[in-house]
């Protein structure tokens, strides 16, 4: 590509508010693992979040890990990609002013609420390729850190040192542009001409 | 062999099985992907079926699995009576289970529900799911394995309909699904629908039909059709790999159906990822194993 964007960590404002959907960036840096049960401990259950995510980015994901042998409290990332962002859409708008956060990588979209959180405090949502997680992984240089463990391994908040993770594709940007928003529109458009479509064929009950 | 020689062999023999589909797709499921690459012309969709193709090829050369949910394991057994193992099987799929879970290594994806914890091996009350269907007079056992991840299962539903709905109501209820759920549901994905009586045996069934394998169809003309106007009909909502756009949206749409109540139709859909994790061994009496979904695997 001519023009590798990278983001480094600790993201500012004016790194990504030029940005818009359909964009492709880099990430260099730190990032956490964050998902339903961390949204939910910050949000609902107000407990501090034990890691500082400001200017940080999080991977809504639940990786595979596997302790390295022979060391203490030592991790390998073996696959890691996204889950389906959807799910953190009730807690976003708050997780984002809370901490400070400024790259959100996962997959699908992310709604209304997101997105204006996202035009607010400037940040970022990003899709990774789901599916895609020895594509990832291999950027996963090392695991620095983990934290509620008690979660068990796909909630375990993990932060990790990457470099040039990606292709990320910006999906919901700083200026109100939404992605998946757009597109489901047109899909759901489709689909309602696609029925018209198919049911005279299929009037079996006569 | 004893019993439990017996039992030990097929346990490996499974745990191995299903590590390899971690990390390596049913041949038919990857040559889908391949044509609908080669198919592609949107720029996007284009740069995404390359990043699929290139992490399955990592996946095999760096002996990960493909993708980091490898899904609450699910077996759908077809026994015969005079299989020898038949009343081991169930203890011993989830013995392999375990076992696949450390050396695979596979996700820990059984929460005990109301207790809330994670059991850390992959198995837990009613984890793995097995499925039985059982064959008179056979000495074979025929077993479906499927890693069902979180994204694809989300969009799962089953109802049941007023007959006054007729068909006309199932194709309303799948396209629905298709651009509410579908774009984060790891398109281009396979969807499995069952229409029955009642929401469980549609569940089931809908299930059942991502077992088939791609390019199989409903034995009955009507429902084969159906499969195909809804295949056609999908890929026009032009979904596209993650749901980003792109000519096509589903690998293809597989029907399962029984009789039903005359005032009920159940009707449920279920949907397999693109990365569909499926698997088909047969064990014969002596546990001698042919693997039908990857050919030329080797455990």
């Amino acid at each position: 590509m001519a023009n590798k964007v990278v983001l480094h960590t600790p993201i500012k404002s004016e790194d990504i508010e030029n940005l818009k959907i359909g964009d492709i960036v880099y990430l260099t840096g730190k990032i956490t693992t964050c998902r339903d049960v961390a949204h939910r401990r910050l949000i609902e259950e107000g407990r501090k979040l034990p890691v500082d995510l400001e200017g940080g980015a999080i991977f809504h994901a639940g990786p595979i890990v596997r302790p390295i042998e022979g060391q203490e409290n030592a991790y390998e990332m073996v696959s890691i990609g996204p889950t389906t962002s959807m799910r953190m859409e009730k807690f976003e708008k708050d997780f984002i002013p809370q901490t400070g956060v400024k790259l959100i990588v996962g997959k699908g979209g992310m709604g209304q609420d997101t997105m204006d959180a996202c035009q607010k405090y400037k940040t970022i949502f990003c899709v990774f390729p789901a599916g895609c997680a020895v594509v990832s992984a291999v950027h996963f240089k090392k695991i620095i850190d983990a934290q509620w463990k008690d979660l068990g391994m796909p909630e375990t908040l993990w932060t990790s040192e990457v470099e040039e993770l990606g292709p990320l594709i910006v999906a919901v940007d700083t200026k109100g542009g939404n992605l998946f928003e757009e597109n489901k529109k047109t899909y759901k458009k489709r689909a309602e001409e696609v029925y018209e479509e198919i049911i005279p064929n299929v009037r079996f009950i006569k | 062999m004893s019993k439990e020689a017996q039992v030990k062999q097929m346990t490996d023999i499974m745990a191995k099985f299903v590590g390899y589909t971690a990390k390596v797709l049913p041949d038919d499921v990857a040559a889908k992907l391949k044509e609908l690459a080669e198919k592609e012309n949107v720029p996007i969709a284009k740069l995404l079926y390359e990043t699929y193709a290139k992490n399955q090829k990592l996946a095999k050369e760096l002996n990960r699995p493909s993708c980091q949910d490898t899904g609450v394991l699910q077996y759908f057994v077809k026994c015969g009576t005079n299989f020898p193992l038949i009343g081991e099987l169930e203890g011993l799929l989830k013995e392999a289970t375990v076992q696949a879970t450390f050396a695979t290594p596979l996700r820990h994806n059984s929460v005990e529900t109301f207790d809330e914890y994670n059991t850390g091996k992959n198995v837990g009350k009613g984890t793995p799911t097995v499925f039985w269907e059982i064959v008179p007079d056979s000495d074979t056992c025929e077993i479906d394995t499927y890693m069902a991840g979180g994204g694809c299962t989300l969009p799962g539903h089953a109802m049941v309909l007023m007959p006054g709905e007729g068909y006309e109501g199932v194709t309303k209820f799948v396209l629905e699904r298709m651009y509410t759920y579908g774009p984060n549901a790891c398109p281009p994905f396979l969807v499995g629908v069952g229409v029955a009586t009642s929401v469980e045996t549609a569940a089931v069934l809908s299930k059942k039909a991502l077992m088939r394998p791609l390019g199989s169809h409903n034995p009955n003309p009507r429902a084969a059709e159906m499969e195909k106007l809804l295949e056609e009909g999908i890929n026009k909502i032009g979904l596209g790999p993650q749901g980003m756009t792109g000519s096509a949206s589903v690998l293809g749409v597989h029907i399962e159906n029984t009789a039903r109540h005359p005032s009920a139709i159940g009707v449920a859909v279920n949907i397999g990822c693109w990365n569909h994790r499926r698997g088909h061994i047969i064990f014969d009496k002596d546990l001698h194993y042919t693997i039908t979904s990857h050919k030329g695997a080797e455990l």
